[in-house]
């Protein structure tokens, strides 16, 4: 069979209908164009100052952390969660998998609000805190942390749990069988098995973390050095320094497809 | 020895079969795809939990709803060989085999050369360290079965062991299976829709269909007497044990010679011959088939428009015939007839 791959491929390419190629091409021209037009205007000859400024470099070392930190809490509490929705029934079960992934499709400054409410000064969670300890989530990096993880989780949870569904339960049949404990089904089957789409929930993540603007304006603010991410500083710079905007905008272009483009070919097509 | 009787409500369809499988016996279960065959199994693995029922191995109750027990899986001293093997796709043929080792607590080293002798002992030793698919189907048979050894269980349990493989592959791996099958001295339950397999590798059978077991014996005793239209079609195949005489040349246990068109396969063979092959005569006939004798008819046994023939003489079988034929040859139990079968009619295994 395997020989015949190569022939059967090419066959389908050739097969493409007539429509498919150009809207494909209007596809690529409709995402490169604004790219192009940014490389157009980028400042280049004082690039290498303005990013060297501590705005750029205190948003970026801000940016990359948040988004790894939100990622690992996604990873920690997200795979046991989609683990939940793949493989066990409970009443409710559908009600919590519209719930966990609402994050995707609200708007992020809805989920802002609604973090605020919940972990504000004043908030349902946060005030008691607040009471007893003197810490306060919002307004703070941890309060960055939060907003990224409560947007970007649903993708991990989303991909993590499809990939579980996606993989043979009768490995974990054998496993068992074979006198293995539930956890040692888990972390030596069940986790391997699915590690194409963790590793791709988490990237899928990470991305979203770092491009995560609305709930974290409305949750932690823009303070400079403490919450002021990347997109936050563009936004900012967009309307005081156009030039640092652009070179701020090169900067995540840049650490963006620095992480995609070596995981893509191997982990972004499950 | 298990014990099992089996009941299980799986949404409309209902299996209620009961088993029994001594030390040292090899019991195959044969049924048509549906028939209930690897939910059998699997309750006896423990992955689906009785409805109602018994199983007890070696005295030890594994699974009884009325009594609320039900051990788990993992603590059955049951060892598996899956449909397709499900070798895990990520540890090495070496790793395979240390797995229920280190689960059932042994420390890496021990697990890992406790694994080395079991490669060893299935010929494996130059696979250790191969990834499960770039194993053939055989060397993966061996994986599994030695998977499930490892772990030393009681019981043996194979789903489907010979469906994966190729035809040209099968009928080796198979005689390979039978080989291995018989260094384990506990009980070995065989899951097969294959009638040949359960034949040449079963002492008993054991046949399920829609859930319900329709007959049981060994497989002399059920290629005689099928119970069923079913049955009959399913294992009505004569298998007659032998050795090689000759290239062409099988001398059955009985001292009777059959000739037989392919090579033979080995010193040790099983002889197939469907009952439809087999023609009677009341003269002795002339004409090319290369094998004739003699035989007394003992029982005929008539299931709508076939008639069953039992034979005895040097070459016991059962040749099923129309009624016309039974009429027009007047056979009746103690006649004497010609029996004759092609050499392309006739399908050798080896043993």
């Amino acid at each position: 069979m395997s020989h015949r791959r190569p022939v059967a491929r090419r066959a389908r390419q050739q097969r493409a209908p007539w429509l498919v190629v150009p809207l494909a091409a209007v596809a690529v021209a409709y995402v490169t164009v604004p790219f192009l037009a940014l490389l157009e205007r980028a400042p280049w000859t004082n690039l290498g100052e303005l990013v060297g400024r501590p705005v750029v470099t205190d948003a970026l070392r801000l940016s990359l952390t948040t988004a790894l930190a939100a990622t690992g809490i996604a990873l920690v509490l997200g795979i046991p969660l989609a683990w939940v929705l793949a493989r066990t029934r409970f009443p409710g079960r559908s009600a919590v998998r519209a719930l966990v992934i609402l994050p995707m499709v609200l708007p992020p400054v809805v989920g802002g609000a609604a973090l605020l409410f919940a972990f504000g000064r004043r908030g349902l969670l946060g005030g008691p805190v607040y009471d007893s300890t003197g810490f306060l989530l919002p307004f703070s990096t941890w309060g960055v942390v939060a907003a990224n993880t409560f947007v970007a989780m649903p993708f991990l949870v989303v991909t993590v749990e499809s990939g579980l569904r996606a993989a043979d339960p009768r490995y974990e049949d054998a496993a068992a069988t074979l006198g293995a404990s539930r956890w040692m089904i888990f972390r030596r089957i069940t986790l391997p098995h699915a590690a194409p789409s963790i590793i791709a929930g988490a990237v899928l993540c990470w991305a979203r973390a770092l491009g995560e603007f609305g709930a974290t304006v409305t949750f932690a603010g823009n303070l400079q050095g403490r919450t002021q991410t990347m997109p936050l500083a563009v936004f900012l710079a967009l309307e005081t320094d156009r030039d640092a905007a652009i070179a701020l905008s090169l900067v995540l272009i840049a650490v963006s497809l620095a992480v995609l483009i070596p995981l893509r070919d191997r982990w972004l097509t499950v | 020895m298990l014990r099992a009787a089996i009941e299980v409500h799986l949404g409309p369809f209902e299996l209620d079969v009961d088993l029994q499988v001594d030390d040292g016996e090899v019991v195959a279960l044969l049924g048509p795809n549906g028939a209930g065959k690897t939910t059998a199994l699997r309750a006896i693995a423990g992955l689906q939990p009785l409805d109602h029922g018994r199983i007890t191995l070696d005295g030890t109750v594994l699974d009884d709803p009325a009594a609320d027990v039900f051990v788990p899986t993992a603590d059955r001293p049951i060892g598996v060989v899956f449909q397709d093997y499900l070798l895990f796709p990520r540890l090495t043929a070496l790793d395979n085999i240390a797995f229920g080792l280190r689960a059932r607590g042994h420390d890496k080293a021990s697990a890992r050369s406790q694994a080395r002798r079991w490669l060893e002992r299935f010929a494996l030793t130059d696979h250790a360290h191969a990834r499960p698919r770039t194993l053939s189907g055989g060397q993966a048979q061996r994986v599994a079965l030695a998977r499930a050894l490892a772990t030393d269980p009681r019981l043996l349990l194979l789903d489907e062991p010979l469906a994966a493989l190729d035809a040209g592959t099968r009928v080796e791996v198979r005689t390979e299976l039978r080989r291995h099958l018989a260094t384990f001295a506990g009980a070995r339950l065989l899951i097969t829709h294959d009638p040949v397999d359960a034949l040449v590798l079963a002492d008993r059978l054991v046949i399920i269909e829609g859930g319900q077991i329709t007959q049981t014996g060994t497989p002399a005793e059920v290629t005689a007497r099928p119970a069923s239209r079913y049955v009959a079609q399913l294992v009505g195949i004569n298998l007659l044990h032998g050795t090689a005489a000759g290239d062409h040349t099988v001398r059955l246990d009985t001292g009777a010679e059959l000739t037989v068109a392919d090579p033979l396969p080995g010193p040790d063979v099983a002889v197939a011959i469907r009952p439809q092959a087999i023609a009677l005569h009341r003269h002795q006939p002339e004409g090319s088939p290369r094998n004739t004798w003699t035989s007394t008819v003992t029982d005929l046994e008539i299931d709508r428009d076939r008639v069953r023939v039992t034979l005895t003489g040097p070459v016991p079988v059962t040749a099923e015939v129309t009624p016309a034929a039974v009429a027009e040859l007047d056979l009746t139990p103690g006649t004497t007839v010609w029996a004759t079968v092609k050499a392309v009619d006739l399908t050798t295994y080896p043993r």
